[in-house]
């Protein structure tokens, strides 16, 4: 309970004096253990539309997007506990393309309420299918033909990793993480993040990665105006 | 045997027609849910918008060919049973035909105007009274079958429009459990057009059993170890239905033990371990559990299967035809452990995943025959020995079936 509302104080004391003094919280996500190798979508390759999308390399599974120093990209990293803070619904929606019979980014996280665009840039048609766990999201399912508008959908509940999936090409999948708060972000390929004007205060932080962190790895840090820094090992057990 | 029980060799054909159509649909269902591809048509019973027999062939792709070829080759099988209890009823059921139709198109009318959102069942509905009309205004005035045909005969009716509005829903509705039932009752389903089939034709009476005194035994033997197929292919379609992929993928240990540790941590490392190309469901301790519990009732039925088969050769000889079935029987469970061992080896290849389910209905419906000889044979000996041949027992399935 202390955790849930230290930081909801310091954020209501935070947004009710303006965000001048927010800080970044930075950090880096690195992988300890060695991840399994990954498959080649074979089935990709086999269907006559989508193989030929990719006439060089067929593309392979990416659950674990390793650097060369063990960094590790699409680890959701977010604030624990700030619920009830979302922009969502004056944000800019957030993107998620269907590319080559893959979804792009693969791996993305939205506010409650924002909204996000679902592209269809293949000459193909795709289902999209949402597979929410939370109660709030209800599940959808529409057909979207090559060449059609964008889809947008918004989410209202929080939910780690909600599972976008096409079942025209079954191999098609994109989890999509709905936070209630705008403090959050997705690694990149070197494995760093940034959380943008975090008002100071004390946070827990947690990363969590599909894979390595279903559950998510919880962190405690201290944020000033100079920002805070949190770096994260997940482990391959 | 009157003539409404003499063997229609036109009508037997049809019915096989209509079996082997049944099992190539489960085939074709089977391959769908292999392939994932059971919500790859977001409507029903449209397509994509379109009247689900004018979808354009451009969008017969991926997973959408194999979900609309099950929905159109699901419409045929509903034809043929619409047609075959009508064959089956002989006249007399026309006038059931005609009632049923007219409420299924008042039904089908009235529920979009009621519920806008059941617009599809409505059309459905609508849809299959058309065809049950239809069938009620043929006129042909060939004689009915035995009442336990006519009987199972309107058991596939309702059974094949039950399938129908079950797999459309579980598409609208968004429920996989479903999935669950709508496997479970074309296993059912087949299995009674399969009696039907046998029992329209001659050759189930050379599977007559002598007299002996361990026909009970055998009897008991092989309605258990059917009861006992039945609630491993029950199994079988709730481990499918997970779409989680391979919750062990190893055989014939399971996470490289005799019995997988299902703790939280294990569990963590499995669902590290496994790089599934689809079906990405994380596995819980519930499904490991799961396909440990079908693995060990494999085992049983294996046992029950091979120990029934020994009864029957030992009490009637091999050359006795329940003595072949029995030894063909055990032919598929073998067969049917094999192909569950190369589904768990193979990854869960779609074909052989598919391979077995339909020799694990196939299993069903052997299972079953012989619980039918074995029936029929000890109520005939019964009567026989209470010299009570010209007054049989009509409440029995079997008796009546045979006579």
């Amino acid at each position: 309970m202390i955790m849930k509302t230290t930081p909801l104080l310091a954020l209501g004391i935070a947004l009710a004096t303006g965000v001048a003094n927010a800080g970044d919280i930075t950090g880096t996500v690195t992988l300890s253990g060695t991840p399994p190798a990954e498959k080649v979508i074979t089935p990709l390759k086999d269907d006559a539309t989508c193989g030929k999308l990719h006439p060089g390399e067929t593309p392979t599974t990416k659950f674990f997007v390793v650097g060369p120093n063990k960094e590790l990209a699409d680890v959701v990293v977010m604030l624990k506990g700030v619920t009830g803070k979302s922009t969502g619904a004056s944000a800019k929606p957030a993107e998620l393309d269907q590319k080559g019979c893959l979804y792009i980014p693969q791996i993305l996280a939205v506010q409650t309420g924002q909204k996000l665009l679902v592209k269809n840039s293949d000459p193909t048609l795709h289902n999209v299918h949402t597979k929410p766990t939370s109660s709030g999201n209800p599940e959808q399912n529409h057909a979207q033909m090559a060449g059609s508008p964008e889809l947008t959908f918004t989410f209202a509940a929080p939910e780690n990793f909600l599972k976008f999936q096409c079942d025209v090409h079954p191999w098609m999948f994109a989890w999509v993480t709905v936070v209630d708060s705008p403090f959050y972000a997705v690694t990149d390929e070197s494995g760093k993040f940034t959380i943008k004007d975090v008002p100071p205060g004390k946070y827990t932080v947690t990363a969590l990665h599909r894979k390595a962190a279903p559950k998510g790895v919880d962190k405690e840090v201290e944020v000033s105006s100079s920002g805070a820094t949190v770096d994260f090992t997940l482990e391959v057990k | 045997m009157s003539a409404s029980n003499r063997p229609n060799p036109w009508l037997h054909r049809f019915a096989v027609l209509t079996a082997v159509a049944t099992l190539i649909l489960i085939g074709v269902g089977g391959l769908v849910t292999s392939k994932g591809a059971g919500m790859a048509v977001p409507d029903w019973p449209t397509s994509y918008g379109y009247n689900m027999f004018a979808l354009p062939i451009k969008f017969w792709t991926g997973g959408a060919l194999y979900e609309h070829t099950h929905r159109l080759w699901a419409s045929m099988v509903g034809l043929l049973v619409v047609a075959l209890t009508r064959w089956l009823g002989g006249p007399r059921s026309r006038l059931p035909l005609a009632i049923v139709g007219a409420a299924e198109m008042l039904a089908g009318i009235a529920l979009p105007l009621i519920k806008p959102e059941l617009k599809g069942t409505g059309y459905f509905l609508t849809g299959i009274a058309g065809v049950v009309l239809l069938a009620a205004l043929v006129w042909a005035k060939h004689q009915p079958a035995s009442r336990a045909l006519v009987r199972l005969g309107w058991t596939a009716f309702v059974l094949v429009q039950v399938q129908g509005l079950l797999g459309g829903l579980r598409v609208v509705l968004f429920q996989d459990q479903l999935g669950i039932f709508h496997a479970a009752l074309a296993q059912i389903f087949f299995t009674i057009l399969c009696v039907i089939a046998l029992f329209t034709g001659r050759n189930w009476k050379k599977f007559q059993l002598p007299k002996f005194p361990g026909l009970p035994s055998l009897r008991r033997a092989v309605l258990g170890t059917t009861i006992l197929i039945f609630i491993q292919l029950l199994l079988g379609a709730t481990m499918r239905h997970q779409h989680a992929g391979l919750s062990i993928s190893d055989f014939p240990l399971a996470h490289g033990q005799l019995w997988p540790a299902t703790d939280p941590d294990s569990i963590l490392r499995y669902n590290q371990e496994r790089v599934e190309i689809s079906a990405l469901n994380p596995i819980t301790a519930f499904q490991v559990q799961l396909q440990m519990v079908h693995r060990l009732v494999a085992v049983l039925i294996l046992f029950a299967v091979a120990m029934s088969a020994w009864l029957a050769v030992r009490k009637i000889g091999l050359r006795h035809s329940f003595s072949k079935l029995s030894l063909g029987w055990l032919g598929l469970i073998l067969l049917q452990v094999v192909l569950g061992a190369a589904t768990v080896l193979s990854h869960k290849a779609a074909d052989i995943a598919t391979a077995h389910v339909l020799v694990g209905v196939l299993s069903l419906v052997t299972g079953t025959a012989l619980c039918i000889f074995t029936s029929r044979s000890l109520e005939s000996l019964s009567r026989a020995s209470s010299n009570s041949e010209l007054a049989p027992d009509r409440t029995s399935l079997a008796a009546d079936l045979a006579s």
